[in-house]
């Protein structure tokens, strides 16, 4: 296991470089945050990494090269992702939209058959995300924070093992960042975990390292206690240098 | 009341000829948001499908049956070569993929011309379409239009079972709600793109195949009808097939109505009038999705 590896990353829109060079290591089992002021490439990263924003550099994940790739092929290598707002398919039912994600791997011949039965496997993300309650009701209709835990599910049974998690805990209520802060937790034993996230309390309970991007540029890194007393941190990310 | 009824019968004929001809336009631009003016020239194909199969198959009924599925495939794949090769590269450009599948139309029609001659065709109707039924002792439904109403009700009925509970049009429908997502869940959009361009202009060639049994076939058929097709899908709301379905029956009972009362060409105008009146009070149509590529 060597989980994610990106070198020398370059997004470049229109002449304005989004990300400019960055070299990042996040070991399998990690729970890493990514933080940084607005603007400062992290979603472009993320982009980059699954193949929807063009780029140029090299990421690999367990050793296979990500850049070069059409997008679903890097989500079939175990590249997972959810996009900053809740996005999931609205107009599907909840089951609908894990069946999209656990269905990849059918072949033509099944595409015309109706479902029969529910498959273990997206049973038991049902529970895990807590929506078995709400599974034909269309995605559109739940609460903010059940469709970030819908992202989850989708993820989990599309076979990710790297998460990609932009903003999941934005519009939680407390409780619901506990729980989803436990369950990067435990994902983190078989599953590689990367998080935006602008939320200092929830990086300070539950980040395993952390990683500060400023203007396209990866600025510090380090566990939560070495980032936070980094100086450059504090002048860039908080735009004042603390007073001693 | 016998002439209402007749009236209303071919309004609901004309009708289901306006639903066959906007189904396959229903997927392709009202699902996938592409404008695509060779549809009408997909019709045509389906039309001269039937036309070559009867020179080769005697019994007509045989051959209109065969054509079915032929047509479907042959037009399908037209649909498929159009995507692959022009209309994919092209789909965040809705005005350019209107003048470049113009153009591929005015291309087939004159493929058209040049194997079948310009002049229009005759195909020979089977036997058991050639009478017609009487209903309520007195309404006399000729059959051909019967069995065109049924094709289309078994089209849509066939097309939103695919649409609703198979694996394919799950993904059909999430690659139209959210080309980014579906990509990161693993899905191989283009293939989906592939896939629903198949089904969309297969549709088509079904209703070219209709098309024979009640006018004629010729290279200018596809241009003729594919204005109707599209105010169809726009009236509906795009991306919405029961809205199709509808707005083609109703507009299909106003212009045999209207047309009883006045003449063919008034009713036509009376009808686009009300199309217009209509999408000012409701621009988006009868009914509503969000689609990409259609701002």
């Amino acid at each position: 296991m060597s989980g994610l590896s990106v070198r020398d990353l370059r997004v470049v829109f229109d002449g304005f470089v989004a990300v400019g060079g960055v070299d990042l290591d996040v070991p399998a089992g990690d729970v890493r945050f990514i933080i940084g002021p607005n603007g400062a490439g992290k979603t472009t990263l993320i982009d980059a990494v699954t193949g929807l924003a063009k780029a140029t550099g090299s990421v690999t994940f367990e050793g296979q090269e990500l850049l070069g790739r059409k997008v679903h092929k890097i989500a079939r290598l175990g590249v997972g992702r959810t996009f900053q707002t809740a996005t999931v398919f609205e107009e599907l039912t909840v089951l609908q939209n894990l069946d999209i994600a656990a269905g990849w791997a059918r072949g033509p011949l099944t595409l015309l058959r109706t479902r029969k039965g529910v498959p273990p496997e997206v049973e038991k993300a049902l529970e895990t995300v807590r929506l078995t309650g709400v599974r034909d009701k269309p995605a559109g209709t739940l609460a903010h924070g059940q469709k970030q835990w819908l992202e989850i599910g989708m993820l989990l049974v599309q076979n990710a093992q790297l998460f990609l998690l932009d903003e999941p805990v934005a519009g939680m209520s407390h409780d619901e960042r506990d729980a989803t802060g436990e369950l990067l937790g435990q994902l983190s034993k078989d599953h590689t975990v990367v998080v935006i996230e602008h939320d200092m309390d929830f990086l300070r309970r539950f980040a395993r390292t952390v990683t500060v991007m400023h203007a396209g540029k990866i600025l510090s890194e380090g566990t939560v206690a070495q980032v936070q007393a980094d100086p450059k941190v504090q002048e860039v990310y908080l735009g004042h240098p603390v007073e001693a | 009341m016998t002439v209402v009824l007749n009236q209303l019968f071919t309004g609901i004929s004309i009708g289901a000829v306006l639903l066959l001809i906007a189904l396959g336009l229903s997927l392709t631009f009202g699902q996938m948001g592409v404008i695509n003016m060779a549809h009408g020239e997909f019709i045509m194909a389906g039309a001269y499908t039937v036309y070559v199969l009867q020179q080769v198959i005697t019994g007509a009924g045989w051959s209109l049956l065969i054509a079915l599925p032929v047509a479907f495939a042959i037009a399908g794949l037209m649909g498929v070569l159009l995507e692959f090769l022009l209309i994919r590269r092209l789909y965040a450009r809705p005005l350019d993929t209107l003048l470049v599948t113009w153009g591929v139309a005015l291309i087939l029609q004159q493929v058209a011309r040049d194997v079948f001659g310009a002049p229009n065709v005759q195909t020979r109707a089977p036997e058991f379409l050639t009478g017609s039924v009487t209903l309520f002792g007195d309404l006399v439904i000729s059959s051909s239009r019967l069995f065109i109403l049924a094709l289309s009700l078994v089209a849509v009925a066939a097309l939103t079972v695919v649409l609703k509970t198979t694996s394919l049009g799950r993904r059909i429908r999430a690659v139209v709600q959210n080309r980014d997502l579906a990509a990161v869940s693993g899905l191989a959009t283009g293939r989906v793109d592939r896939l629903t361009f198949f089904i969309g202009s297969g549709l088509a060639g079904i209703a070219g195949v209709a098309l024979t049994l009640i006018g004629p076939i010729g290279p200018t058929m596809g241009t003729n009808i594919i204005v109707n097709a599209f105010l169809v899908v726009v009236v509906g709301g795009i991306g919405q097939l029961k809205g199709t379905v509808i707005v083609a029956f109703v507009l299909g009972i106003l212009q045999s109505m209207v047309e009883y009362t006045t003449t063919v060409s008034v009713a036509s105008v009376i009808v686009f009038v009300a199309i217009v009146a209509f999408l000012q009070w409701r621009p988006q149509g009868l009914f509503t999705l969000r689609t990409r590529s259609l701002a």
